[in-house]
Protein backbone atom coordinates (compact mmCIF):
# COMPACT_ATOMS: atom_id res chain seq x y z
CA UNK A 1 0.00 0.00 0.00
CA UNK A 2 3.03 1.90 0.66
CA UNK A 3 4.29 1.81 -1.88
CA UNK A 4 1.32 2.32 -4.28
CA UNK A 5 1.08 5.47 -2.37
CA UNK A 6 4.40 6.21 -3.16
CA UNK A 7 3.85 5.60 -7.15
CA UNK A 8 0.62 7.78 -7.43
CA UNK A 9 2.06 10.88 -5.30
CA UNK A 10 5.03 10.34 -7.93
CA UNK A 11 2.95 10.32 -10.45
CA UNK A 12 0.21 13.12 -9.92
CA UNK A 13 3.49 15.41 -8.88
CA UNK A 14 5.76 15.04 -12.10
CA UNK A 15 2.55 15.35 -14.06
CA UNK A 16 2.25 19.14 -12.08
CA UNK A 17 5.67 19.95 -12.66
CA UNK A 18 5.43 18.82 -16.24
CA UNK A 19 2.64 21.38 -16.67
CA UNK A 20 4.81 24.21 -15.19
CA UNK A 21 7.65 23.27 -17.92
CA UNK A 22 7.10 25.36 -21.19
CA UNK A 23 9.97 23.94 -22.51
CA UNK A 24 8.58 19.69 -21.84
CA UNK A 25 5.11 21.07 -23.20
CA UNK A 26 6.47 22.52 -26.68
CA UNK A 27 8.43 19.77 -27.12
CA UNK A 28 5.00 17.34 -26.61
CA UNK A 29 2.89 19.97 -27.65
CA UNK A 30 4.97 21.03 -31.03
CA UNK A 31 6.98 18.66 -31.90
CA UNK A 32 5.25 15.44 -32.89
CA UNK A 33 3.33 17.87 -35.08
CA UNK A 34 6.65 19.43 -36.71
CA UNK A 35 7.72 15.93 -37.26
CA UNK A 36 4.39 14.74 -38.68
CA UNK A 37 4.10 17.43 -40.93
CA UNK A 38 7.61 16.85 -42.49
CA UNK A 39 7.08 12.97 -42.57
CA UNK A 40 3.44 13.66 -44.61
CA UNK A 41 4.84 15.93 -47.46
CA UNK A 42 7.60 13.55 -47.54
CA UNK A 43 5.18 10.84 -48.13
CA UNK A 44 3.10 13.06 -50.06
CA UNK A 45 5.81 14.35 -52.54
CA UNK A 46 7.29 10.42 -52.99
CA UNK A 47 3.70 9.73 -54.13
CA UNK A 48 3.12 7.02 -51.32
CA UNK A 49 0.06 8.91 -49.30
CA UNK A 50 -1.82 5.38 -49.17
CA UNK A 51 1.31 5.29 -45.86
CA UNK A 52 -0.44 8.37 -44.13
CA UNK A 53 -1.58 6.45 -41.69
CA UNK A 54 1.27 4.28 -41.08
CA UNK A 55 3.74 7.79 -41.24
CA UNK A 56 1.14 9.29 -38.47
CA UNK A 57 1.35 6.75 -36.38
CA UNK A 58 5.24 6.19 -36.08
CA UNK A 59 5.62 10.48 -35.71
CA UNK A 60 2.84 9.90 -33.13
CA UNK A 61 5.99 7.55 -31.83
CA UNK A 62 8.71 9.87 -31.82
CA UNK A 63 6.62 12.11 -30.11
CA UNK A 64 6.04 9.57 -26.82
CA UNK A 65 9.71 8.86 -27.86
CA UNK A 66 10.80 12.25 -27.35
CA UNK A 67 9.50 12.87 -23.94
CA UNK A 68 10.04 10.02 -22.25
CA UNK A 69 13.33 11.18 -23.23
CA UNK A 70 13.69 15.05 -22.12
CA UNK A 71 11.66 14.02 -19.00
CA UNK A 72 13.93 11.31 -17.94
CA UNK A 73 16.60 13.16 -18.56
CA UNK A 74 15.22 16.15 -17.68
CA UNK A 75 13.77 15.07 -14.11
CA UNK A 76 17.29 13.57 -12.74
CA UNK A 77 19.17 16.75 -13.93
CA UNK A 78 16.16 19.00 -12.31
CA UNK A 79 16.14 17.45 -8.78
CA UNK A 80 19.76 17.74 -8.98
CA UNK A 81 19.82 21.83 -9.52
CA UNK A 82 16.52 22.04 -7.44
CA UNK A 83 18.92 19.81 -4.48
CA UNK A 84 15.99 17.44 -4.15
CA UNK A 85 18.08 14.75 -5.77
CA UNK A 86 19.48 13.87 -2.49
CA UNK A 87 16.52 13.77 -0.99
CA UNK A 88 15.09 10.76 -3.02
CA UNK A 89 18.57 9.18 -2.93
CA UNK A 90 18.19 9.40 0.72
CA UNK A 91 14.42 8.12 0.89
CA UNK A 92 13.73 4.39 2.33
CA UNK A 93 12.20 3.65 -0.91
CA UNK A 94 14.27 2.66 -3.42
CA UNK A 95 15.32 5.06 -6.19
CA UNK A 96 13.49 2.42 -8.45
CA UNK A 97 10.15 3.42 -6.81
CA UNK A 98 10.86 6.76 -6.73
CA UNK A 99 11.58 7.53 -9.88
CA UNK A 100 9.54 4.90 -11.36
CA UNK A 101 5.65 7.34 -11.62
CA UNK A 102 8.11 10.24 -12.89
CA UNK A 103 9.09 8.04 -15.99
CA UNK A 104 5.66 6.01 -16.11
CA UNK A 105 4.58 10.31 -16.28
CA UNK A 106 6.60 11.47 -18.37
CA UNK A 107 5.91 8.51 -21.01
CA UNK A 108 1.90 9.59 -20.48
CA UNK A 109 2.60 12.76 -21.24
CA UNK A 110 3.74 11.72 -24.46
CA UNK A 111 0.52 10.40 -24.94
CA UNK A 112 -0.63 13.37 -26.05
CA UNK A 113 1.72 13.57 -28.76
CA UNK A 114 -0.07 10.72 -30.48
CA UNK A 115 -3.14 12.39 -29.95
CA UNK A 116 -2.01 15.15 -31.57
CA UNK A 117 -0.19 13.61 -34.60
CA UNK A 118 -3.33 11.11 -35.51
CA UNK A 119 -5.46 14.15 -34.96
CA UNK A 120 -3.30 16.76 -36.95
CA UNK A 121 -3.08 14.17 -39.51
CA UNK A 122 -6.82 13.49 -39.85
CA UNK A 123 -7.64 17.53 -40.01
CA UNK A 124 -4.84 18.67 -41.76
CA UNK A 125 -4.12 16.05 -44.06
CA UNK A 126 -7.22 13.89 -44.20
CA UNK A 127 -5.25 10.73 -43.09
CA UNK A 128 -8.13 8.62 -42.46
CA UNK A 129 -8.46 6.90 -38.49
CA UNK A 130 -10.05 3.37 -39.63
CA UNK A 131 -8.57 1.25 -37.15
CA UNK A 132 -8.62 -2.23 -37.61
CA UNK A 133 -8.26 -3.40 -34.24
CA UNK A 134 -9.52 -0.83 -32.46
CA UNK A 135 -9.47 -2.67 -29.01
CA UNK A 136 -6.18 -4.01 -29.66
CA UNK A 137 -5.28 -0.54 -30.70
CA UNK A 138 -6.69 0.64 -27.14
CA UNK A 139 -4.32 -1.94 -25.34
CA UNK A 140 -0.87 -2.03 -27.23
CA UNK A 141 -0.83 2.10 -26.58
CA UNK A 142 -0.83 2.41 -23.05
CA UNK A 143 1.59 -0.98 -23.25
CA UNK A 144 4.05 0.55 -25.48
CA UNK A 145 3.54 3.91 -23.68
CA UNK A 146 4.35 2.04 -20.01
CA UNK A 147 7.18 0.22 -21.63
CA UNK A 148 8.49 3.44 -23.01
CA UNK A 149 8.60 4.67 -19.62
CA UNK A 150 10.48 2.01 -17.98
CA UNK A 151 12.58 2.21 -20.94
CA UNK A 152 13.26 5.94 -19.69
CA UNK A 153 13.58 4.29 -16.01
CA UNK A 154 16.85 2.90 -17.25
CA UNK A 155 18.23 5.63 -18.79
CA UNK A 156 17.11 8.15 -15.80
CA UNK A 157 19.65 5.86 -13.69
CA UNK A 158 22.46 6.76 -15.94
CA UNK A 159 22.02 10.26 -15.74
CA UNK A 160 22.43 9.93 -12.18
CA UNK A 161 26.03 9.33 -12.80
CA UNK A 162 25.93 11.64 -15.95
CA UNK A 163 25.87 15.14 -15.57
CA UNK A 164 25.43 16.12 -19.13
CA UNK A 165 22.26 14.06 -19.54
CA UNK A 166 20.74 16.68 -22.15
CA UNK A 167 23.47 15.79 -24.23
CA UNK A 168 22.57 12.47 -23.58
CA UNK A 169 19.29 13.13 -24.51
CA UNK A 170 19.88 14.65 -27.12
CA UNK A 171 21.49 12.13 -28.82
CA UNK A 172 19.46 9.51 -28.03
CA UNK A 173 16.50 10.79 -29.63
CA UNK A 174 17.39 10.01 -33.39
CA UNK A 175 18.91 6.97 -33.14
CA UNK A 176 16.22 5.20 -31.23
CA UNK A 177 13.79 6.46 -33.90
CA UNK A 178 16.24 5.04 -36.37
CA UNK A 179 16.45 1.75 -34.97
CA UNK A 180 12.64 1.29 -33.89
CA UNK A 181 11.82 1.76 -37.47
CA UNK A 182 9.41 4.17 -36.36
CA UNK A 183 8.41 5.85 -39.79
CA UNK A 184 10.16 3.31 -41.56
CA UNK A 185 10.69 -0.71 -42.18
CA UNK A 186 13.87 -1.56 -40.62
CA UNK A 187 14.24 -3.83 -43.60
CA UNK A 188 16.04 -0.84 -45.28
CA UNK A 189 18.44 -1.02 -42.19
CA UNK A 190 22.01 -2.49 -42.71
CA UNK A 191 21.30 -6.21 -41.50
CA UNK A 192 23.91 -5.49 -38.29
CA UNK A 193 21.88 -2.66 -36.83
CA UNK A 194 18.69 -5.90 -36.08
CA UNK A 195 19.85 -6.80 -33.06
CA UNK A 196 19.75 -3.18 -31.54
CA UNK A 197 16.22 -3.10 -32.81
CA UNK A 198 14.79 -6.42 -31.71
CA UNK A 199 16.21 -4.91 -27.82
CA UNK A 200 13.96 -2.03 -28.20
CA UNK A 201 10.84 -1.66 -26.79
CA UNK A 202 9.09 1.21 -29.11
CA UNK A 203 10.63 -1.35 -31.88
CA UNK A 204 7.85 -3.92 -30.91
CA UNK A 205 5.28 -0.98 -29.51
CA UNK A 206 4.99 0.13 -33.07
CA UNK A 207 4.45 -2.70 -34.76
CA UNK A 208 1.85 -3.76 -32.06
CA UNK A 209 0.16 -0.22 -32.79
CA UNK A 210 0.49 0.46 -36.34
CA UNK A 211 -1.10 -4.07 -36.54
CA UNK A 212 -3.61 -3.21 -34.40
CA UNK A 213 -4.39 -0.21 -36.82
CA UNK A 214 -3.19 -1.34 -40.39
CA UNK A 215 -4.04 -5.13 -39.61
CA UNK A 216 -1.31 -8.09 -38.70
CA UNK A 217 -0.08 -9.58 -36.23
CA UNK A 218 -0.60 -7.81 -32.60
CA UNK A 219 -0.27 -10.26 -29.66
CA UNK A 220 2.96 -11.12 -30.54
CA UNK A 221 4.75 -8.02 -31.07
CA UNK A 222 2.79 -6.77 -27.57
CA UNK A 223 4.23 -9.61 -25.69
CA UNK A 224 7.51 -8.47 -26.40
CA UNK A 225 6.84 -5.02 -25.84
CA UNK A 226 5.77 -5.96 -22.18
CA UNK A 227 8.55 -8.47 -21.93
CA UNK A 228 11.31 -5.78 -22.88
CA UNK A 229 9.36 -3.34 -20.61
CA UNK A 230 9.49 -5.55 -17.10
CA UNK A 231 13.37 -6.52 -17.98
CA UNK A 232 13.37 -2.46 -18.12
CA UNK A 233 12.40 -2.55 -14.94
CA UNK A 234 14.91 -4.95 -13.94
CA UNK A 235 17.55 -3.36 -15.04
CA UNK A 236 16.47 0.06 -13.96
CA UNK A 237 16.24 -1.34 -10.27
CA UNK A 238 19.33 -3.26 -10.96
CA UNK A 239 21.54 -0.05 -11.97
CA UNK A 240 20.11 2.58 -9.71
CA UNK A 241 21.27 0.75 -7.14
CA UNK A 242 24.44 0.46 -8.33
CA UNK A 243 24.69 3.82 -9.58
CA UNK A 244 23.54 5.27 -6.50
CA UNK A 245 26.08 3.42 -5.03
CA UNK A 246 28.62 4.91 -7.24
CA UNK A 247 27.88 8.51 -6.67
CA UNK A 248 27.40 8.19 -3.09
CA UNK A 249 31.10 6.31 -2.86
CA UNK A 250 32.08 9.15 -5.64
CA UNK A 251 30.31 12.34 -4.04
CA UNK A 252 29.00 13.36 -7.34
CA UNK A 253 25.53 13.43 -6.50
CA UNK A 254 24.54 16.81 -6.22
CA UNK A 255 27.32 17.95 -8.75
CA UNK A 256 25.68 20.61 -11.07
CA UNK B 1 40.19 50.63 -31.41
CA UNK B 2 38.00 49.72 -28.32
CA UNK B 3 35.19 48.58 -30.80
CA UNK B 4 37.36 46.38 -32.37
CA UNK B 5 38.78 44.82 -29.45
CA UNK B 6 35.22 44.66 -28.13
CA UNK B 7 34.32 43.00 -31.38
CA UNK B 8 36.92 40.20 -31.48
CA UNK B 9 38.26 39.36 -28.51
CA UNK B 10 34.63 40.11 -26.42
CA UNK B 11 32.56 38.04 -28.72
CA UNK B 12 35.06 35.36 -28.31
CA UNK B 13 35.26 35.04 -24.38
CA UNK B 14 31.69 35.52 -24.16
CA UNK B 15 31.34 32.46 -26.06
CA UNK B 16 33.45 30.77 -24.33
CA UNK B 17 32.10 31.86 -21.38
CA UNK B 18 28.29 31.57 -22.35
CA UNK B 19 27.99 28.48 -24.99
CA UNK B 20 27.56 25.83 -22.35
CA UNK B 21 28.09 23.09 -24.58
CA UNK B 22 31.81 23.49 -25.15
CA UNK B 23 32.34 20.74 -23.24
CA UNK B 24 33.38 18.07 -25.75
CA UNK B 25 31.34 15.56 -23.43
CA UNK B 26 28.00 18.05 -24.71
CA UNK B 27 29.45 19.29 -28.01
CA UNK B 28 30.46 16.08 -29.70
CA UNK B 29 27.41 14.56 -28.87
CA UNK B 30 24.95 17.82 -29.67
CA UNK B 31 27.14 19.44 -32.54
CA UNK B 32 28.46 16.34 -34.47
CA UNK B 33 26.48 13.45 -33.24
CA UNK B 34 23.14 14.41 -33.62
CA UNK B 35 22.87 16.33 -37.49
CA UNK B 36 24.51 12.86 -38.56
CA UNK B 37 21.62 11.06 -37.11
CA UNK B 38 19.49 14.22 -38.58
CA UNK B 39 20.29 12.95 -41.84
CA UNK B 40 20.60 9.51 -41.48
CA UNK B 41 16.88 9.64 -40.21
CA UNK B 42 15.56 11.35 -43.09
CA UNK B 43 17.47 9.74 -45.75
CA UNK B 44 15.88 7.02 -44.89
CA UNK B 45 12.17 7.95 -44.62
CA UNK B 46 13.25 9.46 -48.11
CA UNK B 47 14.37 5.99 -49.33
CA UNK B 48 10.83 5.02 -47.73
CA UNK B 49 8.52 7.42 -48.82
CA UNK B 50 10.19 6.76 -53.08
CA UNK B 51 11.01 10.36 -52.07
CA UNK B 52 14.66 12.11 -53.69
CA UNK B 53 18.02 10.87 -53.29
CA UNK B 54 20.26 10.69 -50.80
CA UNK B 55 22.20 13.94 -51.51
CA UNK B 56 19.27 16.05 -51.31
CA UNK B 57 18.89 15.20 -47.71
CA UNK B 58 22.53 15.40 -47.00
CA UNK B 59 22.60 18.71 -47.95
CA UNK B 60 19.21 20.18 -46.63
CA UNK B 61 19.73 18.33 -43.00
CA UNK B 62 23.24 19.27 -42.64
CA UNK B 63 22.83 22.90 -43.53
CA UNK B 64 19.22 23.10 -42.04
CA UNK B 65 21.04 21.66 -38.52
CA UNK B 66 23.32 24.90 -38.70
CA UNK B 67 20.12 26.89 -37.04
CA UNK B 68 20.98 24.37 -33.92
CA UNK B 69 24.50 26.43 -32.82
CA UNK B 70 23.41 29.43 -34.42
CA UNK B 71 19.68 30.18 -32.72
CA UNK B 72 20.80 28.41 -29.49
CA UNK B 73 24.53 30.51 -29.11
CA UNK B 74 22.92 33.43 -30.57
CA UNK B 75 19.95 33.35 -27.48
CA UNK B 76 22.60 32.40 -25.06
CA UNK B 77 24.65 35.45 -25.47
CA UNK B 78 21.61 37.62 -23.60
CA UNK B 79 19.89 34.70 -21.61
CA UNK B 80 22.40 33.63 -19.92
CA UNK B 81 24.03 36.73 -18.79
CA UNK B 82 20.70 37.62 -17.71
CA UNK B 83 20.34 34.43 -16.08
CA UNK B 84 23.85 34.70 -14.00
CA UNK B 85 22.90 38.66 -13.35
CA UNK B 86 26.33 39.78 -15.68
CA UNK B 87 23.67 41.97 -18.73
CA UNK B 88 23.23 44.43 -16.13
CA UNK B 89 26.96 45.50 -15.77
CA UNK B 90 26.92 44.78 -19.39
CA UNK B 91 24.27 46.99 -20.29
CA UNK B 92 25.54 49.89 -18.14
CA UNK B 93 29.02 49.75 -19.19
CA UNK B 94 29.64 52.71 -22.37
CA UNK B 95 30.41 49.87 -25.06
CA UNK B 96 28.97 50.44 -28.27
CA UNK B 97 26.23 47.76 -28.74
CA UNK B 98 27.00 47.36 -31.77
CA UNK B 99 30.73 45.59 -31.74
CA UNK B 100 29.00 44.38 -28.72
CA UNK B 101 26.54 42.38 -29.81
CA UNK B 102 27.17 41.63 -33.47
CA UNK B 103 30.71 40.79 -31.99
CA UNK B 104 28.94 37.86 -29.88
CA UNK B 105 27.63 36.84 -33.69
CA UNK B 106 31.15 36.05 -35.03
CA UNK B 107 31.93 32.65 -33.77
CA UNK B 108 28.62 31.48 -33.84
CA UNK B 109 28.67 31.69 -37.59
CA UNK B 110 32.24 30.11 -37.51
CA UNK B 111 30.62 27.23 -35.12
CA UNK B 112 27.75 26.66 -37.27
CA UNK B 113 29.92 26.65 -40.60
CA UNK B 114 31.93 24.03 -38.83
CA UNK B 115 29.08 22.21 -37.70
CA UNK B 116 27.28 22.07 -41.50
CA UNK B 117 31.09 21.31 -42.82
CA UNK B 118 31.43 18.09 -40.15
CA UNK B 119 27.75 17.01 -40.88
CA UNK B 120 28.03 17.07 -45.22
CA UNK B 121 31.11 15.36 -44.64
CA UNK B 122 30.16 12.64 -42.16
CA UNK B 123 26.64 12.23 -43.75
CA UNK B 124 27.62 11.95 -47.34
CA UNK B 125 30.27 9.53 -46.29
CA UNK B 126 28.38 7.34 -44.30
CA UNK B 127 25.47 7.80 -47.45
CA UNK B 128 27.96 7.34 -49.83
CA UNK B 129 27.33 10.59 -51.25
CA UNK B 130 30.76 12.21 -52.20
CA UNK B 131 31.60 15.91 -52.97
CA UNK B 132 34.04 16.29 -55.03
CA UNK B 133 37.38 19.20 -53.69
CA UNK B 134 35.78 21.47 -56.12
CA UNK B 135 32.34 21.45 -54.81
CA UNK B 136 33.72 21.87 -51.15
CA UNK B 137 35.42 25.03 -52.18
CA UNK B 138 32.17 26.54 -53.76
CA UNK B 139 30.42 25.23 -50.67
CA UNK B 140 32.26 27.45 -48.12
CA UNK B 141 30.51 30.80 -49.38
CA UNK B 142 27.33 29.10 -49.39
CA UNK B 143 27.61 27.80 -45.69
CA UNK B 144 29.17 31.01 -44.71
CA UNK B 145 25.46 33.03 -46.02
CA UNK B 146 23.61 29.88 -44.61
CA UNK B 147 24.81 30.18 -41.18
CA UNK B 148 24.93 34.05 -41.38
CA UNK B 149 21.02 34.13 -41.83
CA UNK B 150 20.43 31.86 -39.09
CA UNK B 151 23.14 33.85 -36.74
CA UNK B 152 20.69 37.00 -37.54
CA UNK B 153 17.39 35.04 -36.82
CA UNK B 154 19.37 33.92 -33.77
CA UNK B 155 20.13 37.80 -32.79
CA UNK B 156 16.20 38.24 -32.94
CA UNK B 157 15.78 34.83 -30.36
CA UNK B 158 18.37 36.67 -28.29
CA UNK B 159 16.36 40.07 -28.26
CA UNK B 160 13.44 38.61 -26.79
CA UNK B 161 15.60 37.01 -24.29
CA UNK B 162 15.69 40.67 -22.86
CA UNK B 163 11.83 39.82 -21.70
CA UNK B 164 11.57 36.19 -21.61
CA UNK B 165 12.97 33.62 -20.13
CA UNK B 166 12.20 30.47 -21.80
CA UNK B 167 14.91 31.60 -25.02
CA UNK B 168 15.30 27.76 -25.56
CA UNK B 169 11.80 26.99 -25.60
CA UNK B 170 11.63 29.79 -29.32
CA UNK B 171 14.67 28.54 -30.67
CA UNK B 172 13.10 24.87 -30.27
CA UNK B 173 10.02 26.43 -32.23
CA UNK B 174 12.10 28.13 -34.89
CA UNK B 175 14.27 25.39 -35.44
CA UNK B 176 11.04 23.23 -35.65
CA UNK B 177 9.70 25.53 -38.28
CA UNK B 178 12.96 25.81 -40.13
CA UNK B 179 12.47 21.93 -40.89
CA UNK B 180 9.29 22.36 -41.76
CA UNK B 181 9.66 24.93 -44.23
CA UNK B 182 13.10 25.53 -45.89
CA UNK B 183 12.75 22.85 -47.72
CA UNK B 184 15.24 20.76 -45.93
CA UNK B 185 13.59 17.27 -46.36
CA UNK B 186 10.31 18.29 -48.97
CA UNK B 187 10.99 20.36 -52.03
CA UNK B 188 9.57 23.50 -51.96
CA UNK B 189 7.75 22.77 -55.07
CA UNK B 190 5.74 20.26 -53.19
CA UNK B 191 4.67 22.28 -50.31
CA UNK B 192 1.34 24.08 -50.34
CA UNK B 193 1.44 27.72 -52.18
CA UNK B 194 1.68 29.69 -48.34
CA UNK B 195 3.81 27.74 -47.25
CA UNK B 196 6.40 27.84 -49.99
CA UNK B 197 5.86 31.50 -50.02
CA UNK B 198 6.71 31.92 -46.28
CA UNK B 199 10.13 29.78 -46.98
CA UNK B 200 11.51 32.55 -49.32
CA UNK B 201 11.76 34.83 -46.58
CA UNK B 202 13.36 32.25 -44.11
CA UNK B 203 16.85 31.91 -43.62
CA UNK B 204 18.19 28.69 -45.28
CA UNK B 205 15.94 28.07 -48.26
CA UNK B 206 18.24 30.08 -50.47
CA UNK B 207 21.13 28.57 -49.09
CA UNK B 208 19.89 25.07 -49.34
CA UNK B 209 18.91 25.56 -53.13
CA UNK B 210 21.89 27.32 -53.85
CA UNK B 211 24.07 23.97 -52.18
CA UNK B 212 22.05 21.90 -54.21
CA UNK B 213 22.75 23.75 -57.25
CA UNK B 214 26.66 23.80 -56.44
CA UNK B 215 26.56 19.90 -55.46
CA UNK B 216 25.06 19.31 -59.06
CA UNK B 217 28.06 21.25 -60.62
CA UNK B 218 26.92 24.53 -60.63
CA UNK B 219 29.90 27.11 -60.09
CA UNK B 220 29.37 29.82 -57.55
CA UNK B 221 28.64 32.58 -60.18
CA UNK B 222 25.38 30.55 -61.12
CA UNK B 223 24.04 30.59 -57.93
CA UNK B 224 25.26 34.10 -57.08
CA UNK B 225 21.15 35.47 -57.12
CA UNK B 226 20.37 32.67 -54.43
CA UNK B 227 23.40 33.64 -52.29
CA UNK B 228 22.64 37.25 -52.59
CA UNK B 229 18.73 36.52 -51.57
CA UNK B 230 20.20 34.74 -48.57
CA UNK B 231 22.88 37.25 -47.37
CA UNK B 232 19.81 39.64 -48.26
CA UNK B 233 17.52 37.51 -45.79
CA UNK B 234 20.71 37.71 -43.57
CA UNK B 235 21.18 41.40 -43.22
CA UNK B 236 17.43 42.42 -42.54
CA UNK B 237 17.37 39.51 -39.47
CA UNK B 238 20.46 41.12 -38.28
CA UNK B 239 19.09 44.74 -38.84
CA UNK B 240 15.92 43.41 -36.96
CA UNK B 241 17.49 41.38 -34.11
CA UNK B 242 19.50 44.57 -33.30
CA UNK B 243 17.24 47.15 -33.43
CA UNK B 244 15.12 44.68 -31.45
CA UNK B 245 17.96 44.52 -28.71
CA UNK B 246 17.91 48.44 -28.36
CA UNK B 247 14.38 48.54 -28.26
CA UNK B 248 13.85 46.23 -25.38
CA UNK B 249 17.08 46.94 -24.07
CA UNK B 250 15.11 50.39 -23.36
CA UNK B 251 11.89 48.96 -22.60
CA UNK B 252 13.84 46.61 -19.35
CA UNK B 253 15.33 49.86 -18.18
CA UNK B 254 12.19 51.68 -18.15
CA UNK B 255 9.65 48.55 -16.90
CA UNK B 256 12.63 47.55 -14.51
CA UNK B 257 12.29 43.93 -16.20
CA UNK B 258 16.41 43.39 -16.54
CA UNK B 259 17.17 41.30 -14.02
CA UNK B 260 13.57 39.47 -13.53
CA UNK B 261 14.92 35.77 -14.35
Amino acid sequence: MSALRVVWSGFVMNLKMLGTSSFFLVTSVLQPVIFATVAFYMFKSGGRTGTLLYASLGAGMMGVWSTTLFGSGGMVQWQRWQGTLELGAAAPPTMTLIYLPFSVANAFTGMYAMAATLVWGRVVFGVPLHLVHPWLFLLSLPATVIALGLMGLVLASTFVLYRYANALANLLEYPVWIASGLVFSTSVLPAWTRPISWILPPYWGIQAIRNSALGGAVWGPLGMTVLLGLASLAISSFTFRWFEHLARSRATLSLT
Amino acid sequence: MTSLRIFFIGGAISFRALFGWLTPAIYIPTMILTPIFQIIFFAYIGRAAGGRSDEFYVIGNALQYAAVPCLFAMASTIADERFWQTLGPILISPARRLPLFLGRALPVIVNGLLTCAVSLLVGGLLLGVHFPGRVWVTLVPVLLAATFSCTGLGLITAAIGLRVRETAVLSNVFIGLLLVFCGANVPLDDLPGAMSSISRVLPLTHAIEAARDVAAGASLGSVDSLLGREVLIGVVYSALGFGLIRFLEQQSRRLATLERV
